[in-house]
């Protein structure tokens, strides 16, 4: 299992702990991931507001490079990833777009026509590592804890996942498979407001204090994320959103690759619990 | 919108060619196929926080009102989930006609949000230097520009981030950075609608 590896942006800042969670976990199932040579930004949501041609070539510009690598890219972010997809979908579904982006492309000597398969981190664990796989490598299994399984937005929609859009199991048979109890999360799709966390707060705020009340009124322990904006809007601003609403969240928020070192066996610093602002110690420490 | 205080437009303010300018965007004539069922409202996590509710905005684009949608707060509070685009019956590319909108309003300057054109503009420009986002200086600049008084408020959630390790102050840059400018630069020339 060989990948051309995009971390993306947020995983050299603020999504730090999901990269050593991702590289350890990623180890421990034998995934080879190899670094998208000089990758660049995808473009977020920021870019396409402002030139549409141009957050295509960005995301072709990578899928170039991935090419060099091999032909499956990889990458944890779910942000990359839906940009990369969009960008594929695009270049075939609508020919005058491909022959802009093929020309601005040409200009730095590159051309993309297919050929590049991406995955998210989560598929890529489930497809190619395997049940199996997983299973062996489960050193301490999470019996008794319950997580609330929070897919976040773009990762369940058009350019998304092979999943049910509205209803996405993936992520709750990983946490099955490693012991955990995922809870019922009627949300498990709803947007955390990504960006509008600088832009509009108030929305924001309001969005995320709806995901963790519904995680605590069904009982989670934790929840678990596949996307560094996510995180970091539920993690980070969880004190905020206490201030903002008077409630008394204290919920880790946590990646699912995090929970997954914690069942290999591995130690909470080396998968980044350290990193969370909501302490995670107190729910790792009783696996150890 | 306050039915209230809602006053007539007339024909004469109208600017029909509006929709003609939607058409331009990949797949965008499909907003002609919108039936108004409000499908897109109802999943919208965010229109409760809107001026106009998406279904609105697309009848207002029928209905030739450039600049009422342009100037609408709307269009800056859609946070590109997709989830509007992703059950429309009519299949029609709602997030990216929102995207659009934004272009246009950054375009003609449009200053309804501050706060996303500034977040729009430093991103792009960071990019556009370094190939890469990094976010300490987009977290910096940006509470810089949009809200210099904020920033005091704000400085809890970066503290708390970069003691967490989480915000490092050196970023990397692509090696290609020549490359990548020769790319945007043709981008640029090429339109980018």
């Amino acid at each position: 299992m060989r990948y051309a590896y995009y971390p993306g942006c947020s995983l050299e800042a603020t999504g730090r702990p999901y990269e050593k969670s991702v590289s350890a976990v990623a180890d421990a199932l034998g995934m080879e991931l190899l670094e998208l040579e000089d990758w660049n930004c995808c473009g977020a949501t920021a870019y396409m507001s402002v030139n549409e041609i141009l957050s295509f070539c960005l995301s072709a510009r990578n899928l170039c490079q991935a090419l060099k690598t091999g032909d499956t890219l990889v990458t944890p972010c779910s942000a990359c990833y839906t940009n990369l997809r969009k960008t594929e979908s695009y270049m075939s579904e609508f020919p005058e777009m491909k022959k802009k982006v093929d020309e601005a492309l040409a200009e730095a000597g590159l051309r993309y026509d297919g050929g590049v398969v991406t995955k998210h981190f989560l598929q890529a664990v489930m497809e190619d590592a395997g049940v199996d796989r997983i299973v062996s490598r489960i050193k301490r299994p999470l019996t008794g804890l319950r997580v609330a399984p929070y897919y976040g937005c773009q990762i369940a929609r058009p350019y998304g996942i092979e999943d049910d859009s509205d209803n996405p199991t993936m992520l709750d048979r990983l946490l099955t498979l490693i012991g955990a109890t995922p809870t019922y999360y009627p949300m498990k799709t709803v947007c955390c407001g990504g960006s509008l966390m600088g832009t509009r707060e108030d929305v924001a705020l309001r969005l995320c204090r709806n995901l963790l009340m519904c995680a605590e009124q069904y009982d989670a322990q934790c929840i678990a994320v596949t996307c560094p904006l996510c995180q970091l809007n539920l993690d980070a601003y969880q004190n905020a959103i206490n201030k903002a609403y008077g409630t008394r969240f204290n919920l880790p928020v946590v990646y699912f690759t995090q929970l997954m070192g914690i069942a290999f066996g591995m130690d909470w610093k080396g998968v980044g619990l350290r990193e969370c602002i909501v302490p995670a110690k107190a729910m790792a420490e009783q696996f150890a | 919108m306050n039915g209230a205080q809602q006053t007539v437009i007339y024909e004469q303010a109208m600017d029909l060619r509006f929709l003609d300018e939607i058409y331009r965007i990949p797949g965008g004539e499909k907003i002609k196929d919108c039936i108004q069922c409000g499908t897109c409202s109802g999943s919208c996590p965010v229109s409760w926080a809107m001026e106009e509710t998406p279904r609105q905005v697309f009848a207002m684009i029928r209905a030739g009102m450039r600049d009422k949608v342009l100037d609408s707060l709307t269009i800056w509070t859609c946070a590109s989930c997709y989830q509007c685009a992703h059950r429309c019956p009519q299949e029609i590319k709602i997030t990216d006609i929102m995207y659009m909108l934004k272009r246009m309003a950054i375009r003609e300057n449009r200053q309804r949000s501050k706060k996303a054109n500034a977040l729009s503009r430093i991103f792009v420009e960071l990019v556009n230097k370094n190939g890469r986002n990094h976010e300490t200086t987009l977290m910096v600049r940006f509470m810089l520009a949009a809200n210099p008084f904020g920033a005091v408020s704000a400085a809890p959630i970066g503290l708390s981030l970069y003691t967490h390790g989480r915000l490092p102050l050196f970023g990397r840059k692509v090696r290609d950075v020549q490359g990548l400018r020769k790319i945007v630069a043709k981008a640029q020339e090429l339109g980018g609608e």
